[in-house]
């Protein structure tokens, strides 16, 4: 069976990176003796699969990762368990049954994440909030993407799902997952351009809310947090 | 929570932040307020490096059962955050609490490597500490170094208060006792480092004078304090199961060196190769208990979660329950997903089945070590591994699916010939030879063997610590006669030849039997910008070499000569167990080619039996 286990991350845990936290949580499998299952050959692994890397420097109140169990457990039970051999940073929240589609992993099914984004320093203008207000009312956001070979301009505000001023920052929900993918330190740079800020001056502090899956509930389709779809 | 020395900036700017954080699983945190002492453990190298240190983690444990005591962990900031700390002033601090260092009661460095020198500088430097031992007062933290190169720890004398001679598990609770009442007393710097003189196994440098003949050597080395030994003991643990272990290693974020649960499973070595440090300094031979083991490996992989489990010691095979241990160790763990590690062991029918349990064969490789390439040579230095044993081992292991082979060598071992240099050639091609007698229906493909060769440096209180060493030139030409070998031999295209860089050797040998005065030279490279002298990107040989012609020192007074017996050498004050006369006696064995047994085929009388325990008493029980 499958189960999806949602944890925070949070003070110094976020200069751990992505794949050292996968490495910590294969650890605590161990140290909580949860049955999880491997693959098989000669270096079988765990089956384990993340939703979505968080960057290094971000905090979180919705991470997910998804594994396989070989046996039924109590997933509160289970969640104890994993808590009481944790470090400061990292909690587990809640874990879930899911089912057992390989098309419905964590992973693949990641449509947006909400985010708060705050402005740590005073590059911004100090009436910043009021001029915010237009932002979202721009036809377009265009910001430039650079890769190896070109640059291109790509409009970002299709991306932008929600974005709200909330008191020394942005609260934003995002495109998040495989299909489209928008960070929100880039929504936070094209507000600094779009106020005239000093971007070499910026430093922006983001921590993300949750992440979410595109449901279909009758006949519309919703953005459900990833511990409520399965 | 806790606040992190470190501002969020610096964290986000520097390479792999994990190292700066502490907060490891497992690591110890407690009330500054409610313990006596702050003990800062320093490995004076990088974060990863210095987690995959066994004897860091067993004294933390030891330091942190007490309740009065809170020992922490400090390594070397990387280069970058090196600079950055130099440019804010920021002092360097221990991870688990964060504090500066600098406000702790002991600085208590592990010296594992000779190239990690200019890293106690920068260290001590960074925590805001004078560098010399005799700039420090009472409001600094006591320096005291530890580790295998204290065995000759002149060449930092200068900047280190104390030394601890040997096996740290028996009279640090001790040092801590007497440092809490001298705390107490309010006396003086002076007081404290005579009472602490007075334990067994600790050398306080200061309170010794070393005088020096025309032509450079000592001719005496002479207590100047009344609370000093002339002659300072090494330490040793006799019982090595009922000690001090960690049941709880901390657990690194990022990927460690050694990222596993580690047993060590012995300590010392009945070989007697007299080349190796190593073999005579942990004399006598001492097992751990086969039954504490398989504890500690179930302890300690629950509590860490680690999926690997290896063996550590000296010659792995020597230990008398090798195969019930790792017999246990496959069939407790292996299906639960644990890899099981192996030390290099004697080839012979129990390790190929062992290793083909663990091990993916197409992947892994067979090692051995005869270390010289000729027989002739192998008798100088004692290695007991003849042509024969190689050839035998490769062959069963070529039948059972293996193709690859790793042999190391060392070049520049007293006598050698150039017949020497070209029978590590030689000898490598014999083993291929051996595979491809195997009909091709029935081999797996080419096999590929691999020769490595490092210099041979002399080392203190082993047979070999009279012998020359050789200028940087006469090293490369020795690689080079061996690689020019390498091409001549039938199966060329099967071997490869690997060698070390001669440079670090140099340095290596003048601090491995270096005086007091070498810390000249070592304090000017730090200050010519020298660090992290063992990281090839960072080793500056141009800048050591100027170092010694600023200070108006000779690398060939230290490397270049053969000394006489009758010298004083600057470790001759401390007592490892094994004999002066018994490593001159090897020595005089090694220029006639006599070989000696091992520990437990014949005592050879070196001496370590004055200890009353290991191997020289197995049986007699």
């Amino acid at each position: 069976m499958k189960a999806r286990i949602k944890f925070r991350k949070f003070g110094a845990m976020k200069f751990i990176g992505h794949l050292d936290v996968m490495r910590f949580f294969q650890k605590v499998m161990r140290r909580a003796d949860i049955p999880i299952a491997f693959t098989g050959g000669f270096s079988p692994h765990m089956i384990m699969s993340f939703a979505n890397p968080l960057g290094v420097g971000v905090t979180s109140d919705g991470e997910y990762f998804d594994i396989e169990l070989t046996e039924e457990i109590d997933m509160g039970a289970a969640v104890e368990c994993m808590n009481q051999t944790m470090v400061e940073g990292i909690e587990v929240v809640n874990m879930v049954p899911i089912s057992d589609d390989k098309k419905r992993t964590g992973m693949s099914i990641v449509a947006a994440a909400d985010y708060l984004s705050n402005v740590k320093n005073d590059a911004f203008p100090e009436n910043w909030k009021e001029k915010a207000a237009g932002f979202m009312e721009q036809e377009q956001i265009l910001i430039v993407k650079k890769t190896k070979k070109s640059e291109k301009e790509v409009d970002i505000k299709p991306m932008i799902y929600k974005f709200e001023i909330r008191e020394n920052g942005v609260y934003m929900q995002v495109a998040t997952g495989s299909v489209e993918n928008l960070k929100p330190e880039v929504v936070m740079q094209a507000l600094g351009q779009y106020l005239g800020a000093d971007l070499e001056e910026a430093s922006f502090v983001h921590h993300r809310l949750e992440v979410y899956a595109l449901a279909e509930i009758g006949k519309s389709k919703e953005f459900v947090s990833l511990d409520k779809v399965w | 929570m806790r606040k992190l020395a470190l501002s969020d900036d610096i964290l986000l700017k520097v390479d792999k932040p994990a190292r700066y954080i502490g907060n490891e699983v497992n690591a110890v945190m407690k009330d500054k307020d409610a313990v006596d002492i702050r003990f800062a453990f320093v490995f004076p190298d990088v974060y990863e490096i210095g987690m995959s240190h066994l004897g860091i983690q067993i004294l933390y444990d030891m330091l942190n059962r007490r309740d009065d005591i809170w020992c922490e962990r400090v390594y070397s900031p990387w280069t970058d955050l090196d600079q950055i700390m130099r440019e804010k002033e920021i002092p360097l601090f221990a991870l688990e609490s964060q504090d500066p260092i600098k406000d702790f009661d002991f600085i208590g460095i592990t010296i594992q490597y000779e190239m990690c020198y200019t890293n106690i500088l920068q260290v001590l430097d960074l925590a805001q500490v004078p560098l010399f031992a005799k700039d420090r007062t009472e409001e600094h933290p006591i320096v005291i170094g530890g580790g295998p190169c204290t065995y000759n720890p002149e060449p930092l004398a200068d900047f280190f208060d104390i030394f601890y001679i040997g096996e740290g598990e028996t009279v640090f609770y001790d040092l801590m006792d007497r440092y809490k009442e001298w705390k107490a007393s309010g006396k003086s710097k002076q007081e404290f480092l005579e009472m602490a003189a007075e334990i067994p196994g600790l050398y306080v440098p200061a309170f010794y004078d070393v005088t020096y003949h025309e032509d450079g050597t000592i001719a005496s080395f002479e207590p100047n304090n009344e609370h000093a030994k002339r002659v300072i003991e090494k330490q040793m643990v006799l019982d090595v199961t009922n000690t001090y272990y960690p049941e709880k290693p901390v657990v690194p974020f990022i990927k460690a060196t050694q990222d596993r649960v580690v047993l060590e499973i012995q300590r010392g070595c009945i070989r007697g190769c007299r080349f190796c440090q190593a073999g005579m300094l942990y004399r006598p031979t001492r097992e751990r208990d086969v039954e504490m083991l398989k504890e500690y490996a179930y302890k300690m992989l629950k509590n860490t979660g680690h999926e690997e489990i290896s063996l550590s010691s000296l010659s792995s095979s020597d230990y008398s329950q090798l195969e019930e241990l790792v017999t246990f160790l496959i069939e407790e763990f292996k299906g639960k997903g644990i890899n099981i590690s192996l030390p290099s062991l004697r080839i012979d029918a129990f390790s190929l089945d062992v290793m083909s349990k663990v091990q993916d064969i197409r992947k892994s490789s067979l090692t051995f070590a005869p270390e010289a390439g000729s027989q002739r040579l192998r008798d100088v230095i004692n290695k007991g591994l003849t042509e024969e044993i190689i050839l035998e081992g490769a062959g069963q292991a070529f039948e059972g699916g293996w193709n690859r082979v790793k042999l190391y060598f060392m070049l520049g071992l007293p006598t050698e010939t150039e017949e020497d240099m070209k029978d590590i050639a030689r000898l490598a091609d014999k083993v291929a030879r051996r595979y491809y007698e195997i009909p091709k229906d029935q081999r797996n493909g080419k096999c590929q063997i691999v020769a490595s060769t490092s210099f041979f440096i002399p080392k203190p209180f082993t047979p070999f610590q009279w012998a020359t060493m050789l200028n940087r030139e006469d090293y490369i030409e020795k690689a080079n006669i061996v690689n020019h070998e390498m091409k001549a031999q039938l199966n060329h295209k099967s071997l490869k030849y690997n060698w070390h860089e001669a440079d670090v050797t140099i340095l290596e040998g003048v601090f491995a039997r270096g005086d007091r005065r070498v810390g000249k030279a070592l304090l000017e490279a730090y200050k010519l910008g020298c660090i992290y002298d063992s990281w090839g990107e960072h080793f500056r040989y141009d800048l050591w070499m100027q170092a010694f012609e600023n200070t108006g020192l000779d690398v060939a007074f230290y490397n270049l000569r053969e000394r006489d017996l009758d010298e004083i050498l600057p470790w001759d004050f401390i007592n490892i167990g094994v004999t002066k006369k018994f490593l001159q006696r090897e020595w005089k064995n090694a220029l006639e080619g006599k070989v000696t047994p091992n520990c437990r085929m014949q005592c050879a009388g070196c001496g370590a039996a004055i200890f009353g325990g290991g191997v020289c008493f197995e049986g007699k029980n």
